[in-house]
């Protein structure tokens, strides 16, 4: 069988984390649940972030799980997809952002 | 590149035996749920009991007959109708009639959308008069998503009828008549929490629609009938199967709706609930498994016959015919 770096069934394996490193593992799953359960936000505007920073940051884990938590809240692919274009949008901005360095050096060396 | 291997589910009775389950064993007979027929109005992607209107069976009167003597029984207090269309059941409405005056909680699961057709809308009044309780199955509060399950134009007709029944008082606070709708997701993954969604039902349909229910009941699609087939379709039945043992819950075990149920087939087979009944799995390990040799106390105290479906009504937060049964337990991820 072809190993892969990511594989979807290593998804499973996401509550055993805790190994090696109990107290941090407990600590960080009540944390976990914490966030991510209904607030003062509910559970499907707090998907719907995870959703879109699962994204941004390229973790395909992340990707399964939100995007199954979101279809079992209800939530329509046009939906999902606008958080992903939110993520999308504030990583292009982010990364345009960063050009004022670039202007600014740009400026600064020219003649 | 060679296919991922996913495990195949621990056997459920194993699952069982973990969380100290083992034997499953009835606790009582406090519903006796009533399979009316297999025919339907509609022709659904999901349904379990592969309903439709090409499908012949349906309950005789004489079944039904035996049925309410089994009602009448003192420990019984829910009389639960499924089908098919129990409408198209030609006793259904003397049935209603006779089983309203045991003075139990009488259930019908209805399609709705069969209370348009000329034929059948006289059941609003039978409905009405005998004080029954609708359940009607509503995958999702937006009509594309409706009519992908249950046929285009589904939606909409489903949404007239709600109409017709909150102008009768259903789904009306305070009127008694009990409207419930039942949720069930749009493929393979767990519904959501209960709550969550009623909410969000709630919200769209009284704001969009303009109309009310009453509870929402989250149900698990269980791998059986047309959603095995949709399973084994899409190559992902190993998946699903995978990810219900992964979300087992020995809390939901432990409450399962097939320890307090008993499920009559519409040739009077008893079964432990609808799900093995589609399957065929009949009321086992010595207790009788026809309505003609109904015995309460061996029934009340059977062994339930489980396997791997069994792991749906067990996930998460639970499914049984009345939703959710606790809470979910466990990362999900």
């Amino acid at each position: 069988m072809a190993h892969q770096y990511y594989e979807s069934a290593d998804l499973a394996d996401f509550p055993n984390i805790e190994e090696f490193a109990r107290d941090q593992g407990k600590a960080f799953f009540e944390y976990y649940g914490s966030s991510t359960g209904a607030g003062k936000l509910s559970e499907r505007e707090k998907s719907l972030i995870a959703l879109a920073v699962a994204h941004t940051e390229h973790c395909p884990y992340c990707i399964d799980a939100y995007t199954t938590k979101c279809l079992s809240l209800g939530l329509t692919s046009d939906e999902m997809m606008e958080a992903v274009h939110v993520g999308a949008s504030m990583v292009a901005g982010a990364v345009l952002a960063h050009a004022t360095q670039m202007r600014k050096i740009i400026r600064k060396n020219e003649m | 590149m060679e296919p991922q291997t996913i495990p195949v589910p621990t056997p459920f009775e194993k699952k069982l035996q973990a969380a100290s389950l083992c034997p499953l064993v009835s606790r009582d007979i406090v519903t006796l749920q009533i399979n009316a027929g297999k025919r339907c109005s509609l022709l659904c992607k999901h349904c379990h009991v592969e309903a439709g209107p090409g499908r012949t069976e349906e309950m005789s009167r004489a079944t039904l007959e035996k049925c309410l003597a089994i009602a009448a029984g003192q420990s019984i207090t829910t009389v639960d109708i499924t089908g098919g269309s129990p409408e198209m059941n030609p006793h259904i409405e003397w049935f209603l009639d006779a089983a309203a005056k045991l003075g139990k909680r009488l259930i019908v699961r209805s399609n709705l959308v069969i209370l348009l057709d000329k034929e059948y809308e006289q059941f609003v009044d039978v409905y009405v008069r005998n004080r029954v309780e609708l359940a009607a199955s509503l995958p999702h509060w937006k009509a594309e998503k409706c009519d992908r399950q249950r046929g285009q134009g589904s939606f909409d007709k489903i949404v007239a009828v709600i109409r017709i029944l909150n102008g009768q008082g259903y789904g009306r606070e305070g009127s008694g008549l009990v409207l419930d709708l039942v949720h069930n997701p749009m493929g393979s993954f767990l519904p959501g929490p209960q709550a969550a969604l009623e909410q969000e039902y709630k919200a769209e349909l009284a704001t969009v629609h303009g109309i009310t229910f009453n509870k929402l009941f989250c149900l698990t699609n269980n791998p059986v009938g047309r959603f095995r087939e949709h399973l084994a379709a899409k190559g992902s039945y190993e998946e699903y199967m995978a990810a219900l043992e992964r979300a087992f819950n020995p809390l939901a075990a432990e409450n399962v709706m097939c320890r307090t149920t008993l499920s009559v087939g519409w040739d009077g087979s008893i079964y432990d609930c609808d799900f093995n009944q589609m399957l065929g799995l009949r009321v086992d390990h010595g207790a009788p498994n026809h309505i003609e040799e109904f015995d309460l106390e061996a029934l009340r105290q059977r062994r339930i016959v489980v396997d791997d479906h069994c792991y749906a009504c067990t996930a998460g937060q639970g499914s049984s015919c009345q939703g959710a049964v606790g809470k979910a337990s466990g990362v999900r991820g």
